[in-house]
């Protein structure tokens, strides 16, 4: 297909949404009674409903249905995929790599967000500092990973490095590392990626939490002598609390579901897979359909609890 | 100088003192070192690539790309790695970049334009089991996109009552329907929960005004919905915009890998596997891909922020 046929396509399809859209205005325009205005409601939201139960639910409610079969789809095999992934060898190594990225990513790019933000916050330069970090979020995923990729570069250590780690180590008189190869550090060199990329929308959020703490509280506390570190311990970071949670818990769903930094940087191989590329390596290459699914629906009762968390203290935040 | 002026002033200053004593506490010539570390630590690996992507393909295999810094000058840079990324028979990335736009840009529109009745009607139109419904498409937006793809995908390739297959050798649309819907689905639940947030904020004697001069909901949503929402569908739109331009899962799924309608991301991702030492390709690859999102990121910023964090459970 050319560029040419392709953006074609493109116009034809959007045309195709607008016009029913249009149709539904269309059609609707002349009711106004009440009965005429319970049929006007279901002719907006119909089509955005069906698309979300013949997409979403319906969809979902088969891969848990899935879950309990064989890998063709014919038996029932109970729990035996679950059991799979909480027995075999190197599915447990999939969900040690998953809790090592799940507890690292969100505290760490957390951690450095809540500092940076303090550190710059007031500062000359202030928005072009933030710029910097916040950067990342605006790029892929596979494109982090092309440019973390690129300075881990290895080479033997007799020969110009052309990847910046390898360098510093080399300058340093260390000998050169491979590491996305070497076990078991590599997944923690890969959870840098994530932290690199996550750090700048908690910086950001926080950031803003840090400018919204009243100054009253903290002039009485000043008052009252505090200062330095005891200031940020007992009044900044008890007065963020909320946007703290809901930095964490968002960073952890995304963490859990994220697959492309493992598939771009390794694919998955020396020891570094993780729950959602295991999912799509199953399904997708393997053909293991049940045990695919099952990987999916531990996903979606992994983030489950920390959405319905993340949701409730979102809620909180607007409500102050 | 007004009273109002006068208060604003004092309150501006009084802020400025008071946080800047907050920051204080916390500033000393050690911090500064900690955020300039940061800082350059944040932006050294993309400069890096960066500087890679004009470099001649000797000198990326043979140096490190800081060389450059140690003689500077612009004479050994080239733009021989965009050309050979760009329109290679064996990279074409021009191809996936169109791609990446022509899956882009329905997958923002579809959603926003279903989105937006359904929020309307949502917010303003009286139903039995209105709330229910909202609360459902809310609670919808949890489902992780793995727990619905291969369901989904099977919908396409053999749906059901002899319809026409949206994936396979003569699809419609070239095979792009199946991203175009897939992420219009996977959008619509945090679209309509973004937006009815939005609209049902907006004063309801204004509604009401309209309604007894004798508007229907059709007039009061174009006329007067429309204008006032434009900067929450923007907000939308950009996060919608960024997700789908970077998506890779999406797109590998159920573009399955064809030439035809996959992305930028597929690409570079299957170039990283197959070229991984072809640093001059990748970095310009890299760039490639990132220029669009990081313009439209840095222009829009401000509407990016507030997208991003309703979003934040999108997938």
């Amino acid at each position: 297909m050319s560029s040419t046929e392709k953006f074609v396509q493109m116009f034809i399809c959007i045309a195709l949404f607008f016009g029913v859209v249009a149709i539904i205005l269309l059609l609707t325009s002349k009711l106004r009674s009440r009965s005429g205005e319970r049929v006007q409601f279901l002719a907006f939201v119909l089509p955005a409903l069906a698309l979300i139960a013949i997409g979403l639910l319906y969809p979902a409610i088969v891969t848990i249905y899935r879950s309990f079969q064989d890998n063709t789809g014919t038996d029932f095999v109970g729990i035996d995929n679950y059991h799979t992934v909480f027995t075999d060898s190197e599915q447990l190594r999939v969900l040690r790599n998953t809790a090592a990225w799940v507890l690292l990513v969100p505290t760490v790019s957390t951690f450095i967000g809540l500092v940076y933000a303090v550190l710059v916050d007031r500062a000359r330069l202030e928005k072009f500092a933030k710029g910097l970090i916040f950067l990342p979020m605006a790029i892929s995923l596979v494109g982090a990973s092309l440019i973390w990729k690129f300075v881990y570069d290895y080479k033997d250590k007799s020969v110009d490095q052309i990847g910046l780690a390898n360098q510093i180590l080399k300058s340093l008189g260390f000998d050169t590392y491979q590491f996305l190869l070497t076990e078991p550090w590599n997944t923690l060199f890969l959870i840098v990626i994530m932290i690199w990329v996550q750090a700048g929308f908690a910086m950001t959020i926080l950031s803003a939490s840090i400018k919204a703490i009243p100054d009253d509280i903290i002039e009485a506390a000043r008052l009252d002598g505090v200062s330095g570190l005891k200031m940020f311990r007992y009044i900044t970071i008890p007065s963020i609390r909320p946007s703290l949670i809901v930095v964490i818990t968002t960073i952890s769903i995304t963490t859990l579901k994220a697959f492309d930094i493992v598939r771009t940087a390794t694919g998955g191989n020396f020891d570094t897979s993780v729950l959602a590329y295991e999912f799509y390596v199953q399904s997708f290459r393997s053909n293991n359909a049940g045990l695919g699914a099952a990987l999916a629906v531990i996903i979606f009762i992994l983030v489950l609890p920390i959405v319905v968390y993340n949701v409730r203290q979102m809620r909180r935040l607007e409500a102050r | 100088m007004t009273v109002a002026d006068s208060v604003s002033v004092e309150a501006v200053v009084e802020k400025e003192t008071a946080s800047s004593r907050a920051h204080k506490t916390l500033t000393s010539p050690w911090a500064s070192i900690a955020a300039i570390a940061i800082a350059v630590l944040w932006t050294i690996p993309t400069i890096g690539l960066f500087i890679t992507s004009f470099r001649p393909e000797q000198d990326v295999k043979t140096t490190g790309w800081w060389t450059v810094l140690q003689n500077p000058g612009l004479g050994g840079l080239t733009w021989a790695n965009y050309d050979a990324v760009l329109h290679g028979a064996d990279t074409d990335l021009a191809v996936y970049f169109v791609n990446t736009i022509v899956i882009t840009i329905p997958s923002v529109l579809m959603p926003i334009s279903l989105a937006v009745i359904a929020a309307y009607a949502f917010s303003w139109m009286s139903f039995p089991g209105r709330d229910f419904l909202f609360v459902a498409v809310f609670a919808l937006q949890i489902v992780p996109i793995q727990v619905t793809m291969i369901p989904l995908l099977k919908l396409y390739v053999q749906p059901p009552f002899n319809l026409q297959p949206l994936a396979g050798a003569d699809a419609p649309g070239g095979g792009f329907y199946t991203i175009w819907l897939s992420h219009t689905i996977f959008a619509l639940p945090l679209a309509i929960y973004l937006l009815h947030n939005f609209m049902s904020q907006i004063p309801g004697e204004l509604i009401e005004s309209a309604r007894v001069d004798g508007a229907g909901h059709v007039q009061i949503f174009t006329r007067i919905m429309l204008p006032l929402m434009t900067p929450a569908i923007a907000a939308f739109a950009i996060f919608q915009f960024l997700w789908v331009w970077n998506d890779l899962l999406v797109a590998l799924v159920f573009g399955g890998g064809s030439l035809d309608v996959s992305p930028l991301t597929v690409r570079l991702a299957e170039l990283s596997g197959t070229k991984g030492q072809d640093w001059h390709l990748l970095s310009a690859g890299a760039f490639v891909s990132l220029v669009v999102p990081l313009i439209v990121f840095l222009s829009l910023q401000r509407f990016f922020v507030r997208g991003l964090l309703a979003g934040s459970v999108k997938g």
